[in-house]
This record gives structure tokens, sequence and C-alpha cells, in this order.
């Protein structure tokens, strides 16, 4: 295998490298250029090097179903992902204002709900989601900030326009593929770095450490943080003990808690009970805690929330926080800025259907071959309709079930995802992408340079999951000069 | 220090001294299996007797050939005591301590196990058996390294220690176990015999040349046994192991009494014993016993401070 990018062909989409055949853009350039000048036999070396630091440092992930092979390697594709540093100062702006939106959207509604009020947003909206927790009205967490960590998945449309795809605001996950995607590039193109001014990514764990430390209920200690995981079985399991590691923090499951009748929570230590100041918990809301959500949870800590409201734990995020992440209050985020900070969204959403209008949902129903139908609380890609990859008996499924629940559905235009070369086989061929950069917010908010890449594997495919056939990349931010 | 935590790292060094302890096993065996004449009355059976799961093996296996022993000694993973088990045990406990080991250790021990995965894929390895075994020992011996040279002296580190002497301990008594009673069949030139079967026990735990230079002696079996049981300084001696195992509790580990006096109550066993009567006599029966009070140790370490039963029971 050798690169030609004359005979690399992008066609309708929107490449992040090549512009078109032999034309790679400013920013990919020079990286283009030596990728192209490597013989067959060094790439394929520099990709096996790749795959084989990546099975030694044990990057899997779990997928539930595969029984007792529970590790399996994540595809990595060694051409890096490359975002001019101009482009993303802007994306970098878009995101803050949306989570400081969306953070006040949540205050909010578990408050004074004067978005509700005022009529910008339905109750029924509200009072009819699934992720609105009636146990967390009246909380005032600290710095009324409730989604501490956030994963928010961009999209770059055929004309070139990023849009928000969706935000995770629950226990979004893939930050450590990040990290360590950064450090396997490092190793298979050490002389690339030296040319190219690449804004580092590592420094994540310290930014997260300080966030979390933020949020102690006793900040004049030093804090004593934990990440709170579900157990060895979960698929992102690697990320939980891989960021307590970086962060030097303890890696604990519920079983390792207990809530003390001073309503304070105590972690079970080989010196007996020691206070926890901060759960950075990795547990979804409903296992939390048995006393009040799914009372056979063994993932969850009894009298957690009781703790939490008490304000004697911080909990990131916090309980509730998934209330925004719904796809169809998605669709007023635009509204939700304007309302909250008074200003545009500098990201654009991905234009929407609600199927609880009815003049949507028709369009909805009679243009379902060409438009993409999700649930409103699912994520990972399950449960969705890819209106042109359809069979009519999925379309006929599809439109019941919207008929039934039209609050649960929002539908939007099939996008043309951009594309990237990646490594398939003996050739270099274009595969679609998106991107997941992650914003930390406490009293200040950051945003990670770049994200994680993933990319949909299989040729024409635009589920990028890494549960349904996904990769990744290293994404680039590269300072080209210039503001 | 979390106590669930302290019991994985305990676990992980425990399983890797052991995949260890088997492939000196296996490697030592399978070497005097070569050198012996036949009709001494050693036989590969002895190999499942010493690794204290004869039950387990006859449940599954008919015959006690080399192809069968090996097979269950290494390969096995219904055999818990497997090398290929202990591994892969070793790795996933590793795997949910991951932010508590430094990373090349966790890195390290996933080679190891791929490794051996791939070398084991089905085979007993008649002919690269002696280069792979040395092989595993060697890496095996390289994460005890790293682990030593990277890793905090705290209390995490502490429980790796103990798991590993608590294991080592173990297996040297088991070692001791096969020179005594089971091997010598009577018959001819026995006394030579004898001293050429304590040699491989000696190498089995690396300790040939040690016994020369330290006891000066040639081989003969009540000064082997008193190397192997009292020696203070050899490393893979029991009296060595419980020192280490002492140490580790009485200096760094919070509400100790209980496992304490285990321990010196081990270190008394051992020094109090006469080598001399137990070659003649009841060496079998001695090390059952130091078997029991080993796992009795265990116990209440795990009561102490893994499951916190000492805590409120007392």
């Amino acid at each position: 295998m050798e690169i030609d990018w004359k005979s690399y062909e992008p066609g309708e989409f929107y490449d992040e490298m090549i512009s078109s055949p032999g034309n790679p853009r400013l920013a990919s350039r020079s990286v283009a250029n030596y990728l192209q000048r490597l013989s067959a036999k060094q790439l394929g070396r520099r990709q096996n090097a790749a795959d084989l630091s990546i099975a030694e440092m044990g990057v899997t992930f779990t997928v539930y179903s595969e029984g007792e092979n529970i590790d399996r390697t994540w595809p990595f594709d060694i051409i890096p992902r490359i975002i001019p540093q101009k482009e993303w100062s802007h994306i970098e702006e878009g995101l803050t204002q949306r989570m400081t939106a969306l953070n006040m959207f949540i205050h909010d509604l578990y408050n004074d709900q004067n978005i509700i009020k005022d009529g910008v947003i339905p109750r029924e909206l509200i009072t009819g989601s699934k992720s609105f927790l009636p146990q967390c009205i009246g909380a005032s967490p600290r710095y009324n900030v409730w989604a501490h960590i956030c994963g928010s998945d961009l999209v770059r449309d055929k004309d070139g326009v990023v849009y928000v795809l969706e935000d995770n605001l629950r226990v979004p996950s893939g930050v450590s593929y990040m990290i360590e995607n950064r450090g396997i590039t490092k190793r298979v193109f050490p002389e690339l770095f030296r040319k190219h001014r690449i804004q580092p990514v590592d420094d994540y764990p310290a930014h997260l450490f300080d966030m979390l430390a933020s949020l102690s209920p006793r900040p004049l200690d030093y804090p004593e943080i934990v990440v709170m995981t579900p157990g060895i079985y979960n698929s992102a399991y690697f990320e939980h003990s891989y960021l307590a590691q970086q962060m030097g923090a303890e890696l604990v499951e519920g079983s390792d808690l207990v809530v003390g009748a001073d309503d304070c929570v105590y972690m079970k230590t080989i010196d007996g009970l020691q206070l926890v100041d901060v759960i950075y918990r990795r547990v979804n809301d409903e296992f939390i805690d048995p006393e009040v959500f799914q009372k056979d949870s063994l993932l969850g800590v009894p009298g957690l929330m009781r703790a939490w409201r008490a304000g004697n734990v911080a909990l990131a995020n916090a309980p509730g926080a998934g209330v925004a992440d719904d796809k169809v209050v998605y669709t007023y985020v635009p509204e939700i800025i304007k309302y909250y900070l008074d200003q545009d969204p500098i990201i654009p959403n991905v234009p929407s259907y609600r199927c609880d209008d009815e003049q949507q949902r028709d369009y909805v129903l009679a243009n379902l071959a060409s438009l993409v139908v999700k649930p409103a609380n699912e994520s990972g890609g399950y449960g969705m309709l890819v209106g042109p990859h359809s069979t009519a008996a999925e379309r006929s499924k599809f439109a019941k079930l919207i008929k039934r629940n039209p609050r649960n559905y929002i539908a939007q235009p099939t996008l043309s995802l951009s594309t990237a070369p990646t490594i398939c086989g003996q050739h270099v061929e274009p595969r679609h992408l998106d991107l997941r950069p992650f914003i930390l917010q406490s009293d200040r908010t950051y945003v990670t340079a770049g994200g994680l890449t993933r990319v949909a594997l299989r040729k024409g495919s635009l589920v990028v999951n890494s549960s349904q056939g996904g990769g990744s990349k290293d994404t680039w931010i590269v300072d080209t000069g210039g503001k | 220090m979390l106590s669930r935590v302290a019991e994985r790292l305990y676990w992980t060094a425990r399983y890797l001294e052991r995949a260890e302890n088997t492939a000196r096993l296996v490697r030592v065996f399978s070497y005097m299996m070569l050198d012996l004449p036949s009709g001494v009355g050693t036989n590969w059976r002895q190999l499942i007797d010493i690794s204290g799961a004869p039950e387990q093996y006859d449940k599954k296996y008919r015959t006690s050939g080399e192809r069968n022993v090996i097979k269950f000694m290494l390969i096995d993973p219904e055999n818990p005591g497997s090398l290929f088990s202990s591994l892969s045990a070793a790795r996933e406990n590793v795997r949910t301590t991951r932010d508590l080991v430094p990373s090349e250790g966790w890195e390290h021990v996933n080679e190891l196990f791929l490794f051996a995965k791939k070398k084991l894929a089905g085979k007993t390895l008649a002919k690269d058996r002696y280069e792979f075994l040395s092989e595993i020992i060697m890496r095996c011996q390289q994460i005890t390294g790293l682990l030593a040279g990277t890793m905090s002296h705290g209390p995490a580190y502490q429980f790796v220690r103990i798991g590993r002497n608590l294991e080592r301990a173990d297996m040297t008594s088991r070692l001791v176990d096969v020179g005594s009673a089971t091997i010598i069949a009577p018959g001819v030139e026995l006394e030579r015999l004898e001293n050429r079967l304590w040699t491989y026990v000696l190498r089995s735990l690396s300790a040939h040349q040690m016994y020369r230079q330290y006891v000066r002696r040639r081989v003969l079996p009540e000064r082997v046994l008193a190397f192997l049981l009292q020696d203070m300084e050899f490393p893979r001696s029991i009296a060595h192991a419980l020192g280490e195992i002492g140490s580790c509790v009485d200096k760094k580990l919070p509400h100790n009494d209980e496992p304490l006096r285990a321990v010196l109550r081990l270190q008394r066993i051992i020094a109090d014993a006469n080598m001399e009567k137990l070659h003649n006599e009841g060496l079998h029966e001695f090390i059952d016993q130091f078997q029991l009070e080993l796992a009795n140790l265990h116990q209440l370490i795990s009561a102490t401070w893994f499951s916190l039963e000492l805590e409120k029971a007392v």
C-alpha cells in the first residue's frame, strides 16, 4: 500500500484532509505530503506498531454480549484528523456558550422554572421527560452547575459547516481514548511532532482533578475525590480506571461506599472508614441510590441522594442533569441560549423536527425514507431509524411508534458526514467521522483541544459508535499561523 | 487504601508468584525425568500431587502421562492452578487495580499473559518447553522487580509483598514435600539418588548455587531442609518469606494484632523444627501442619483488611 492523493476520491462529501484529488487542505498539507513519501512497507510497519502498542497498553472496551471475550481491541487508524487552530477557537467559544446556557437551564428547571413560566419551553416537555428527576427539585449544587463534564458530538456536513449533533450530559465516555490515541501517534510518528505545533491533550486529567476539587463541600481540606464505576463489566471500565489512575483518585464501586448516620459518605479502607468529598460517578442516575431510584440496584450506595442533598458530598455530574440531553430538549437549545444569554448560538444545531408538533409530525411521517428518526432518551446509536438505509417494514414500524408516542421522537435530515483518509486493508479510502470534544465546567470552563474523532470503518456507513463497528483517530489542532 | 483494592493487589502478587513457581516446578521436573534412571519411582503423576489438586485431575484425565500432566499444569483453564489460569487471574486483578499499579506494571502483566496465551495455544511444547518456561520465570521476576523499583512502598505495595511471600512459602513447602516421602522408592544406590533428588529440589528454587556458597557442604538432605526452611537470608526459604510478611504486617499496616500473632507462631514452628529428626520421619506431617497454619494466616489477613470482619467482631 502506498498513498497517492491523486487517486484519492472524496466524492460529494467534505473531506477533512483532501479537498479534491491531489489537493490537501492547508493545515493538512505537510502531513499529507509526508504520508505520500512513505513506502508501502514503512506505512504498514507504522500501522503494525500502533496495533501492537494498543494491544500492549490494553486499550480495550467491553461489549456486553461478547460472553467470555470481554476484551476487544478498539481499531485505531494512524492517519490523524487535522483541524486548524483558528477554526477550533471558534468551536471552543461555541461549546463554552452552549454549556453555560445548558447549566443555567438545568438549574432553572429544578428551581424557579422561569423558562417554563415565560412560555419558552412547554411544561409537558419537562414533566413528561424520563430524565427529569423530581427528587432533585430545590437542590443547589455549588456554582449552580449541574453538568460538570459534557461530551458534545459535532459533525460537519457537505457544506463544511460544523453542527452540534447531540450533547451528552450524563456519563459521557471516550476521553481516555483521546489521550491514549495521542500517545500512540507520538510513538508512531515522532518526527511529525517536531515539525508541527500541535496542541497537547494530555493535561485533561489535571483539569478534571481541579474541576472536581473545586466542588468539594470542605474547601479548606485536601479533597478526597473518588471515581465511582459500575465495575469491570461496564463498557467504559478501562476509562474509569485510567482517569482514577491519572488523577491519583480512588476508583470505587458502590459496595466500597457507605452513608453514615451523619449523612456523610465514607469509603471502606484498610484503616477503617474514610470521609469522601467529591464523587465523579460513572454510574447512571437510576442506579446510584437504591433508596430513591432502582430498588434492586447493587451498583449504587443507599443514602447517597440524602448525603448529596444535605450538601455533604458533591456528585459530578449532578443527578438529574440528563434532563438537558433529551433529544427533544435538544431541539430547543437555540432558544435556551437566547433566553439565558441573549445571544445567538455560535455553533448551530442540526435542523430538527419535533414529532409532538402536528405539522412537523406530518412532514416526518411523509418523509421517513429521507430522515433520521431518533428516540428522545437513547444513546449509543440504539433505537434509531436511518431512513435512506431502511426497509419499508422498518419505516412502518417507526411510523407506528411515532404516532403512539410523538413526544419520544425527533427527526433530522440525513447529514452527509465529512470524511477523512483512513487505511482500509491495502488502500487509503475516505471514511465518515464525527468529533466528541469534552467540556468541563464549574466556576470556569475548559474545552479539550480537539477531542475524540470516531470513524465509521465500514464503507459508506455513518455509524461511528464503538459498540457498532466504529474506530478512532487522533485529532490534531494545528496552529498554521495567522488569525 | 480501599479494602477491595488491597485484596486484589494481594491476589495479583499471589497469582504471579504461583505462575512463576509452576513454571519452575515443571521446568525442573521435565529435566529430572530425563536424568533419573527409570525404576527409581519418579513419574509425572508426582507433579500433580505436589500441585495439590489430584482430585481435580482425576475427574478429567484417566492417565498420568507427560502430555496430560503438562496440559493440566500449564494450559488447562479449568485448573485454577495452571500456569495459564494463574496468569489470567493475575491479569484480571491488575486490570481492576490499574489506578494503584504503575502503568508499566499493567502493561507487562498484560504482555506476559498475551505471550503465554499465544505460546500455549493447544501445545504442550515438547521441544521448546525449557525456553518457554525460562521466559515466563524471567518475565515474572521482571514484574516483581518493576513493582519493587517503581511502586511506592506504602500499604499498597505491602499487600503485594505479603501475597508474594505467602505464596512463596507455600510453594517452597510443597517442593520440600516432594523431596520427602513421595519420591524415594526403596532400591539400590538410595543415598546417591536421594542426593540427586535434593539437588533438583534446590535447583527448582534457584537455590543450588546459594546452598553451595552458604552451607559449604555437599548436598545432604537434612542440610537442604535446614537451608530451605530456616535460612534467614535466602529469599525463597520459608523463614525468609515469613520474615518479609512479618515486617510488612508489623511496621506498615494498621490493626495488625491478629495477623502478626499468626506470623510469629509460624516463625516459631519453623525455627523450633529439628531437621535431622524430620528427615528421618514426620516431614510430610510437619509440612501438612505448616500449610494449615499458613491458610489460617491468610484467613486472618482477609478478615482484618479485606472484609473488615475482625473490626466488626472486636
